[in-house]
């Protein structure tokens, strides 16, 4: 794998940039909570990055994408991550595209992939039941009923579920709570019967929602993956939201790491730069260490994506843990090395910590993918 | 491309003819061969595979072919490397020559010094060590002591290095020395090279924790410097002296191996280690703490590998280390560490064998890698003098 850039990636990087730079800085994000924004995000800053095709990155060409793979909307998301860029790439053109990529028929996805690309489509994940990833532990249930079937269960921290136009519900089919047979996918409308949806408002200023299904029918064609089976689906799709998560919180850990450097040499104490003291110089080596190790775990995993490889769960078991660890640990140091203005709501430097900490319940904490690394290695 | 495939085709056929059976699979510290008048070879395959190598460059891969050295590009050295590693070849020699000295050299040296010293590195004739800390200079080693004074055609040496690792079985070292005791520290210090055959050279050993004596106090005692033993030029030897320790970090983190060879690469893994002493339960380690810890290093480990190749990537030149290589070295050991403190952790009361049959060899082995794994911070320069770099060259923190 090559662990570096092409031309290609280097220049949408590029772009991404300065289009953050220039559009969605952090005031934006500040001024999106402040004004208690119903979406919490800017519909036209959402038209623009779907005019530079980022809604279409990892969607073919023959389905209206650009076909940039995953290493090129890691590059897009790593750069949004360090302007904390609210917007619905994660729900929509992460998640909702790979899901349907992996799991939808011919039919849907010609129906389907071309809206998402446009971004006349935004979708949503409605996963989680309890206040840790658990991927398996799915209490909803789809029960058969007519020609289709019959939703019931309440989903919490759905990304973006307040905003979508379509979710993807992962519900069980048969067996019990944990079992990883037995899972069903489907595509639902938001606005069916029987859909209720709270936004939950977060420290991040990011969006989620909460999502109670009563008696919402869903008919058999909106089965993603075979019935039962939709863990062969969800598996990937989360794997795919792991790593790319990732490329946004490796963006946001540069951020922060670059901002307390950049303090380290203009605050003045004792008559000198505070990043003069030993104590302060180590551990800002320390941590351009953790972000160097970062850097090549997400560019390994993304590739892995780009290759279909065999390592992408354990790459993205990798990368999750590990950005988990080193983003939480620079958005932490950040702010004890910044003193008392660091701990104002009028400095940035802030909005990382509460940030990295939403991230890190995102598709599983660092614990919980040690665990399924020794898993997936046998012991 | 076609030709670095062909190149790969050519050396895998090479490889199976030449490299002796007995010199596959992981050998033992005490089996490494580091070349020299002192070397001896308890297995005759040793020596074979060490002429055939060096015949064709291979001990040095990427040095000059004038020089005696492979030639190669950086492509096609670790193509080399991925070859020896996939039959389970065995390094046929190491040491300061190859990692310090030789690099050193090809950077700084004058065209009459490299034809001199470099082939006898190359086939093994001269060992070398390194004659860099004194009991008084060590982090702070530009404050040393030993001195040498202007004898017109040569230089006379007076003073005392210590823990010069091999010095007992070298055959010449390269040393600081001040030529210029008025200077300000980093100014009269000249990088000499001093040939170990004389009687002002006196080697003392001193016993580690781990019970070996690799290293040594090195006594000068009106010891003889030739002019032309003079890298670089006269009291400019600070320069020098610190391209050699980016060489030799580089080579103590793997780096200079593209990150293909780890240090503990002939150690089974922690997780088959755990295996045996703990167990499982329900296709878990049954130390579930531990289990953690393990995965945990486990998977930094790959991070850092992942890393080293990056670097390489990135590097692809092949161009000098840079400062890279101190956080390669600072992190390469303290991961090696902990990797052999979770191993000690993994095997109980097993894990301090020191002699007899109450305790496997691999045991043995283990109680000793695990005390020596300490020098690796220490050696080279601290971890803490690495931090202190990278905090100046990378980040540029103020002094
Ligand atoms: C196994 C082994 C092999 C070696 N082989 C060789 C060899 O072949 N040739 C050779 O010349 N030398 C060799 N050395 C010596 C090695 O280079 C020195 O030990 C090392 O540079 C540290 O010097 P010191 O031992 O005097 O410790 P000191 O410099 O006294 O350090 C003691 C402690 O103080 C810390 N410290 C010192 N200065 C600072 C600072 N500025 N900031 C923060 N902390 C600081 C150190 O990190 C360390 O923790 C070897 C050492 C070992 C352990």
């Amino acid at each position: 794998m090559p662990l570096v850039l092409n031309e290609e990636q280097n220049m949408l990087k590029d772009a991404a940039k300065d289009f953050c730079g220039k559009s969605t800085p952090i005031t934006e994000l500040r001024k999106l909570r402040d004004d208690k924004d119903e979406t919490g995000f800017s519909r036209d800053i959402w038209q623009q990055m779907v005019e530079l095709g980022w809604a279409g990155i990892t969607i073919p060409e023959d389905f209206g994408g650009l076909g940039f793979g995953y290493l090129g909307m890691g590059v897009v998301m790593e750069e949004c991550g360090r302007t904390l860029t609210a917007s619905p790439l994660m729900s929509t053109a992460v998640l909702g595209s790979s899901a349907i990529l992996s799991g939808a028929s011919d039919e849907q996805k010609a129906e389907l992939l071309p809206a998402l690309a446009g971004g006349e489509l935004l979708t949503a994940l409605a996963l989680e039941e309890t206040p840790h990833h658990s991927p398996y532990n799915i209490s909803t249930t789809a029960e058969k009923s007519g020609d289709g079937y019959k939703l019931n269960g309440s989903k919490k921290f759905v990304l973006d579920g307040h905003v979508a136009d379509q979710l993807v519900v992962v519900a069980r089919s048969s067996g019990t709570a944990g079992d990883r047979d037995g899972l069903s996918l489907f595509l639902v409308a938001a606005d069916s019967d029987g859909i209720s949806t709270t936004r939950t408002i977060m420290a991040d200023s990011r969006n989620a929602a909460n999502i109670e299904l009563s008696n919402v029918q869903a008919p058999a064609t909106a089965l993603l993956g075979a019935e039962g089976k939709g863990a062969d689906v969800l598996d990937k799709v989360l794997d795919v939201g792991r790593i790319v998560l990732s490329a946004e919180m490796l963006g946001g850990l540069q951020e922060a790491f670059e901002r307390t450097l950049e303090y380290l040499k203009v605050r003045e104490q004792f008559g000198v730069p505070i990043g003069s003291f030993q104590a302060l110089k180590h551990r800002a080596a320390e941590m351009f260490c953790e972000i160097e190790l970062s850097k090549s775990v997400v560019l390994e995993a993304l590739s892995a994506l780009d290759e279909d490889s065999d390592e992408v769960p354990k790459l993205a078991s990798l990368a999750k843990a590990r950005l988990t660890d080193t983003y939480n640990l620079v958005s932490s140091e950040a702010i004890q090395m910044h003193g008392g203005i660091g701990m104002t709501d009028e400095h940035e430097i802030g909005f990382f910590m509460k940030r990295a900490r939403v991230c890190e319940h995102s598709f599983g904490n660092a614990a919980y993918h040690r665990n399924r690394y020794g898993e997936l290695e046998g012991y | 491309m076609a030709t670095l495939r062909e190149f790969r085709e050519e050396t895998q056929a090479w490889l199976a003819d030449n490299c002796p059976d007995s010199m596959r699979g992981s050998g033992t510290d005490a089996e490494a061969v580091a070349g020299g008048t002192s070397q001896t070879y308890e297995n005759p395959g040793a020596k074979v595979w060490l002429d055939r190598m060096a015949e064709k460059g291979w001990t040095a891969p990427m040095w000059p072919s004038e020089y005696g050295g492979g030639g190669l590009s950086r492509d096609q050295f670790l193509i080399l490397q991925d070859e020896m590693i996939r039959i389970n070849a065995r390094s046929p020699i190491g040491g300061m020559g190859f990692s310090m000295i030789g690099p050193t050299l090809l950077d700084y040296g004058t065209e009459e010094q490299k034809q001199r010293h470099l082939p006898k590195i190359v086939n093994g004739e001269i060992r070398w060590c390194q004659g860099y800390s004194e009991p008084g200079a060590g982090s702070d080693l530009a404050s040393l002591a030993t001195k040498a004074e202007d004898m017109g055609d040569h230089f006379l040496v007076n003073g005392q290095k210590i823990w010069t690792s091999g010095a007992q079985n070298a055959d010449w070292i390269f040393t600081l020395v001040r030529t210029e005791p008025q200077a300000p520290k980093h100014e009269g210090i000249s990088f000499v090279l001093i040939d170990m055959d004389q009687p002002g050279v006196k080697v003392n050993p001193i016993k580690l924790i781990s019970g070996s004596s690799p290293f040594n106090e090195t006594f000068f005692d009106d010891a003889i410097a030739k002019k032309e033993d003079l890298v670089g030029q006269l009291n400019r030897g600070w320069t020098v002296a610190k391209r050699l320790l980016q060489h030799e970090r580089s080579s103590i983190s793997g780096m200079s191996s593209g990150g293909r060879r780890g240090r503990y690469d002939n150690l089974r893994s922690l997780s088959q280690i755990a295996r045996d002493y703990i167990g499982m339960d329900d296709g878990k380690l049954a130390d579930l703490v531990l289990r953690d810890q393990i995965i945990g290093n486990t998977m930094t480990s790959k991070a850092f590998s992942l890393t080293q190749r990056r670097a390489a990537a990135e590097n692809a030149s092949g161009g000098t280390p840079t400062f890279a290589t101190s956080m390669f070295k600072y992190y390469g050991s303290e991961l090696g560490k902990d990797r052999l403190e979770l191993q000690l952790k993994a095997m109980g009361t097993q894990s301090f064998g020191w002699e007899g049959d109450m305790f496997t060899s691999e045991e043995r082995t283990l109680t000793r890698t695990w005390l020596r794994s300490k020098g690796s911070s220490i050696a080279g320069g601290t971890s803490e003098i690495q931090l202190n770099i990278i905090a100046k060259r990378v980040l540029g923190l103020p002094d």
